[in-house]
């Protein structure tokens, strides 16, 4: 039921339409989690999940937590309390780069682009979880290696055509917009075809026809993986997000669909501010 | 510039390799028939060296890990290999195999700590390396013979072959065999993964790479190359001694590599180039202006130190970069004189059209 707005953007989905999502069946399953640096409580039992079929939003004012939660699923933190289930099955002592081969994927930050590497090679080397061809067959150039090669650039430049960059596939980084390499780093995340991938503010930096653009994307990649975003722009969470999770001073104030979360007095108060009154999103609705 | 279809090089890394080693090889084997036996030395000296460059590219210019050391590496081979012809007699390729093999070993040690460590403090440990090799033959002289070093029997060549030329065969022929493997790991996914930790190491973890296990495996791989290049210097020199692997030589490396432009394996022969002839024709200089023994002895290092100076200003990536950027610009002109070169780069604009995004 996810009506479509005069501008083409589709509608955050109603609250009826929200899949209530059953334990068992999530992909990512955070609970209970609490760090605290030095006596300082930075993140206290939180709790959420999320799994295939649902667009995840975790909001909150600077300094909420945010970025640590996102680095205690990542492994970079380790929490005090609490535990990261992925699949059913309880991530412990993982590194960052153990994630993407369990299927999940993330974009950081601005863009993290290999400076030195064109835009294919930099969508390839996301595909290195699904590359199996080993060292042997790399040092003598055999055979599997190369055939193996061949078939990850076409997925590459498939996950690049899908972003709308398969022209700058030859392209290095640092001579492209930033959009555009925003839209890079979104087709390295996904041209292993992750189960669920992380975004650290992805709208970051974008302009406001960047972001409906983006907010399309990724309702797109809605019904093949879960996704979850920690973001600040309002417009991109309300315009995409099935389910909103508000952190402030480390704690979940509020979780619910996008009205839901707008309608808060809590959230309105701790984060919102009267923003949400004024808010474009709400215009669209 | 686009080339004709049938001209192209094959994108598969071992034909397209292959074709060109064997380009090279018939260029090398022309030359080492028409040059004198002095010549042959130097061409034999320029093959070990191209081959310790190219490694110490693979791990410097490719993978961004800084080595100070990698003459020790060259030593390790060097005494693997003269230690093998020593004891036992068997055909050339077990010796410069095993010299390959334990360098590979050994980087893969020093690789260990490296991968915690960064800049400064890696180039300290592959420096205290550097020095810590030229003591081990005298604490363990027994195995090693001290200062004097082991000395190795030059191969015999078959029938009329001069020895020398013997030698210059046996040299780039394991050097261009190197270079085709270190060529086809740079172009698999795992030379790609070296240059994205390298880049960018939060970026590359996230895309699922191991940075410490890349770092440790270019480590071995460098160093191997090195082994190699040890292998072929003992067949070389005839004698393997502490002295021959100080700490100059790793500079030597370093300063080939920086001239032929790091992260080039193609560069590395242009490294090696200057590293064989620039001392020569110093001497050669200096001898004919009759200059003072003072001035001869150091000429050769200052025209290293302003060569370098020199490229790291007007061509930072080396010969073999200042190469390439002439030949795309020599391409650009032929477009341009056809009247297409608008047409051949994609226009730019500030956000992709949005027609283009799938829903």
């Amino acid at each position: 039921m996810t009506a479509t707005t005069a501008d083409g953007l589709p509608a955050a989905p109603a609250a009826d339409t929200a899949p209530a999502a059953p334990a068992t069946a999530a992909g990512l399953v955070v609970e209970n989690v609490t760090v605290s640096f030095g006596g300082l409580s930075v993140l206290d039992n939180v709790s959420l999940t999320s799994s295939t079929g649902e667009i995840v939003g975790v909001i909150g004012p600077n300094g909420a937590g945010k970025t640590t939660l996102f680095n205690v699923i990542c492994g970079f933190v380790r929490p005090q309390e609490g535990r990261v289930v992925w699949r059913g099955k309880q991530l412990r002592h993982h590194h960052p780069y153990d994630l993407a081969s369990l299927g999940i994927e993330r974009t950081l930050q601005g863009v993290g682009l290999f400076q030195g590497l064109d835009a294919l090679d930099n969508v390839l080397v996301g595909a290195a979880p699904v590359a199996r061809s080993g060292l042997f067959s790399a040092l003598f150039g055999l055979w599997p290696s190369s055939r193996e090669e061949r078939r990850l650039r076409d997925q590459a430049m498939e996950a690049l055509d899908r972003m709308g960059v398969a022209e700058y596939a030859a392209r290095m980084p640092s001579t492209l917009p930033y959009p555009v390499q925003k839209r890079i780093a979104l087709a390295r995340a996904l041209v292993s075809q992750p189960a669920l991938v992380m975004m650290d503010e992805p709208a970051s930096g974008l302009s406001a026809s960047d972001i409906s653009e983006l907010a399309e994307l990724l309702g797109a990649l809605r019904s093949e993986m879960g996704v979850l975003i920690v973001e600040h722009n309002m417009d991109l969470v309300m315009a995409t997000c099935d389910r909103i999770v508000v952190l402030d001073f480390g704690k979940v104030i509020a979780t619910g669909v996008p009205d839901e979360i707008r309608a808060d007095p809590v959230v309105t108060t701790a984060y919102l501010g009267e923003a949400v009154e004024s808010e474009p999103a709400d215009a669209r609705d | 510039m686009k080339l004709p279809r049938w001209l192209r090089l094959p994108t598969q890394p071992l034909l397209r390799h292959l074709l060109l080693a064997v380009a090279g090889g018939l260029v090398l084997y022309v030359i080492t028939l028409s040059v004198s036996q002095y010549d042959n030395l130097e061409l034999a000296e320029i093959g070990w060296y191209a081959i310790a460059i190219a490694g110490l590219s693979v791990l410097t210019g490719v993978n961004g890990q800084i080595s100070l050391g990698h003459g020790a590496f060259m030593a390790v081979g060097a005494y693997s290999a003269g230690l093998m012809m020593e004891h036992f007699d068997l055909p050339l390729i077990v010796p410069v195999l095993v010299a390959v093999g334990a360098a590979a070993v050994i980087g893969g040690l020093v690789g260990l700590p490296a991968t915690r460590l960064k800049g400064p403090y890696l180039a300290g440990v592959t420096l205290a390396l550097a020095f810590a090799v030229q003591d081990l033959p005298n604490k363990f002289s027994s195995l090693f013979n001290g200062d004097q070093g082991i000395i190795v029997n030059p191969p015999t060549p078959p029938g009329t072959v001069p020895a020398e030329r013997w030698l210059a065969w046996i040299t780039l022929f394991g050097a261009v065999v190197g270079m085709v493997i270190l060529a086809n790991f740079l172009r698999s996914r795992f030379g790609r993964s070296l240059r994205a930790v390298r880049d960018d190491e939060i970026a590359a973890s996230a895309a699922g790479l191991n940075p410490a296990r890349l770092r440790v495996l270019t480590f071995a791989v460098s160093a191997a190359a090195a082994g190699l290049a040890g292998g072929l210097f003992a067949l070389w020199s005839g004698i393997v001694s502490p002295d021959s692997f100080s700490l100059f030589l790793s500079i030597q490396l370093l300063a080939g590599m920086v001239i032929g432009g790091s992260g080039s394996l193609i560069g590395a022969w242009w490294g090696a180039l200057a590293l064989v002839y620039i001392p020569e024709w110093t001497q050669n200089v200096s001898g004919h202006f009759n200059l003072s023994a003072g001035v001869k002895a150091n000429m050769q290092n200052a025209v290293f130190g302003l060569l370098i100076i020199v490229i790291m200003m007007l061509a930072p990536s080396g010969i073999q970069g200042w190469l390439r950027s002439l030949w795309s610009a020599i391409g650009r002109l032929a477009r341009r004189s056809k009247g297409d070169s608008d047409q051949a780069v994609a226009p730019l604009t500030s956000t992709p059209s949005p027609e283009r995004i799938s829903p």
